[in-house]
């Protein structure tokens, strides 16, 4: 293979390893906007703490798949905490207020973290070794593979809780009417819980997934969250397949930028494009065409 | 079209109020009571004897910060509270403001006063340039361009050293005036606060102009104000640029008073603070907007003796007034206070 071709390659698996975290980030940011049109800015910290609680676990010395577990149970009890005790409670605020609640929320959780797990940077042992895969010339380090594993069947997953389940069949009729769906008998306040909860736990999994390759640091959700949001907004806020399409997109644009244009504006990438998507497709790629009732 | 204005906005000489159509002039007690005399007057009053209570240098910088904060929330509440705007980027254009001081002062030896109001043409020009494709956005979207916008802004303004001297900063010379260096909380207080007083009358007469009923219109309900001949559009472009200029200047005020600037001006945690400092006051009352300024720059110098535990405090407290306050200190506490009048009336 011709070098330019390689690079391009290589450019390639990395965008798309990073696109399928932001696409676990923006899964969660859909699937909690469907179910309450809330954007969880602490969408973000879910993320971190997948991280980080593993690292604590495993430098306590359990073993990696029971920290694992640890750290995806402890982050779905957080995300469920955080819509009993907060979002249930403000169901009726206006968007900005929402907004500031989970934005404090983040505030809160990574004051959290930094105080019982400490400031430092934190680097999780890759799942399988760290020999490079060499494929047509360039490489794949075995984590990317765990990477786009692990989100295919999460994808695979969700499409079946969402199709195949009633728990998941009322989910998304909460999201399309919540009066409609408690008119035939869903359980509106539970579907927003499990919705959080669910979140919670596509941010974890992010979190623990992408740790070996980035390490872990109290605020890595930050920027996580915030490109996490951008996925979904660039696919159409609230749809499955756009959050997919929009975090696989971003990743490679990301990464082809960062190669072929400037390294130094790499997290600049993704908001550009956000922006210049926007101003023609205001409602993103995927998203409904949406007419105005009075 | 262009004959259907908005109520109130006449092509007649004299102008029309509302108040002159209906004949409902206010009496010289309601005058008083007003936001415009009586609010007015209450925050000159404040300005005036805080200083008696001022005794070291610390408290003249934390009262300066909280009239810098106020003069951007002031203006980004025209925004969010009565254009129903969200923005989640205006530290950008505060930071730009900070920049356009600092680099023309030292870099090109532009005088202070001379530097302000160039960065702040320069931060409007900007704001209108790229208001018209964003405000088309509504809700989310809007908050995600907004947002897009400020953090392009932070991360610009880290990578570009050569000009701005990246992450760490740069120095700002102390501004001279007739030879005389502005330096120290006490005379900064003052300039300070002739910004802010100028500020909250400039919001409260474009509130109480056709504008702010034209503004109030669209928040209330767009479609509805657009039928009915407001240029909706024009409006939203108009608050945009004006918050983002009184957000310029607040910036060149904090780097000649810090004599410091720093790319976290522009942070996205600082956007959200600034929108917080909206929410927290009360959304569409200028004076909330001070006072939510006011208590977030102290709340954080208050938290300080907490140490580490400070951040989860600061985020809990946010929390906890928006669940139970939702409508922001002001709004709440008043209408508590009406509450409490008319059970006192009653019994």
């Amino acid at each position: 293979m011709p070098p330019a071709l390689v690079e391009l390659l290589q450019f390639l698996f990395s965008g798309l390893t990073s696109g399928a975290i932001y696409a676990l980030v923006a899964l969660g940011f859909a699937l909690i906007y469907n179910a309450s049109h809330v954007i969880n800015f602490a969408q973000g910290e879910f993320v971190m703490l997948g991280g980080m609680v593993t690292w604590a676990l495993l430098s306590q010395g359990v073993g990696l798949p029971l920290a694992i577990l640890g750290a995806v149970a402890l982050t779905v009890l957080i995300g469920l905490a955080l819509e009993k005790l907060a979002i249930e409670r403000a169901r009726n605020a206006d968007v900005v207020t929402l907004i500031i609640i989970t934005v404090g929320a983040g505030i809160f959780l990574r004051g959290l973290t930094s105080v019982t797990l400490g400031k430092d940077l934190h680097a999780l042992p890759a799942f399988s070794g760290n020999d490079p895969i060499d494929i047509l010339g360039a490489t794949l380090i075995p984590q990317s593979l765990w990477i786009l594993g692990v989100t295919a069947a999460v994808m695979v997953a969700l499409h079946l809780f969402f199709n195949h389940t009633l728990l998941g069949k009322a989910i998304l009729a909460t999201s399309h009417n919540p009066l409609a769906a408690r008119l035939v008998g869903v359980n509106v306040n539970f579907v927003l819980l499990l919705s959080f909860g669910l979140s919670a736990l596509l941010g974890a999994v992010a979190g623990i997934l992408i740790a070996p390759i980035t390490a872990t640091h109290f605020e890595v959700g930050i920027m996580l969250g915030l490109k996490g949001f951008a996925a979904a907004i660039l696919g159409g806020l609230g749809s499955g397949p756009g959050a997919i399409v929009g975090g696989l997109l971003l990743g490679i644009i990301e990464s082809l930028g960062a190669g072929y244009i400037s390294s130094e504006y790499k997290d600049a990438m993704a908001f550009v494009v956000i922006l210049g998507v926007l101003f023609f497709m205001p409602s993103g790629l995927l998203g409904k065409r949406g007419t105005e009732r009075v | 079209m262009a004959d259907i204005r908005p109520s109130g906005y006449s092509k007649h000489r004299k102008k029309q109020t509302y108040s002159r159509r209906l004949g409902t002039r206010a009496t010289p007690l309601q005058t008083l009571m007003s936001e415009r005399v009586g609010g007015m007057g209450a925050l000159i009053l404040v300005i005036l004897v805080l200083p008696l209570l001022l005794s070291n240098n610390y408290q003249y910088d934390v009262a300066i910060s909280m009239g810098i904060n106020a003069i951007v929330v002031v203006g980004l509440n025209l925004l969010i509270g009565y254009a129903g705007q969200i923005s989640l980027g205006h530290a950008g254009f505060y930071a730009l403001g900070a920049y356009a001081s600092a680099i023309l002062t030292t870099r090109y030896g532009l005088h202070g006063a001379l530097a302000m109001p160039l960065g702040a043409i320069g931060v409007g020009l900007m704001a209108y340039v790229i208001a018209r494709p964003i405000l088309r956005l509504s809700g989310h979207y809007l908050a995600m361009a907004t947002l897009g916008v400020g953090i392009i802004i932070n991360i610009a303004i880290s990578r570009e050293a050569w000009l701005t001297g990246g992450p760490d900063g740069m120095y700002v010379p102390a501004m001279q005036v007739a030879g005389v260096e502005l330096y120290g909380g006490q005379i900064w207080y003052w300039i300070v606060a002739a910004f802010l007083i100028l500020a909250v009358w400039l919001a409260l007469n474009l509130i109480d102009s056709p504008i702010g009923r034209a503004l109030r219109g669209l928040h209330g309900a767009e479609v509805a104000a657009e039928t009915s001949g407001v240029d909706t559009t024009r409006y939203k472009v108009m608050v945009f640029v004006i918050s983002a200029v009184m957000a310029s200047v607040a910036g060149s005020l904090s780097a000649h008073f810090s004599e410091f600037v720093t790319p976290d001006k522009a942070s996205f945690f600082h956007s959200i603070l600034f929108v917080t400092m909206v929410v927290f006051g009360g959304m569409a009352s200028t004076f909330g907007a001070v006072v939510g300024a006011a208590a977030l720059t102290l709340l954080p110098q208050l938290l300080a003796d907490f140490a580490s535990y400070e951040h989860m405090i600061l985020g809990l407290i946010m929390m906890v007034v928006m669940i139970f306050m939702p409508k922001g200190l002001v709004p709440s506490l008043g209408a508590l206070a009406r509450r409490r009048r008319r059970q006192e009336a009653r019994s």
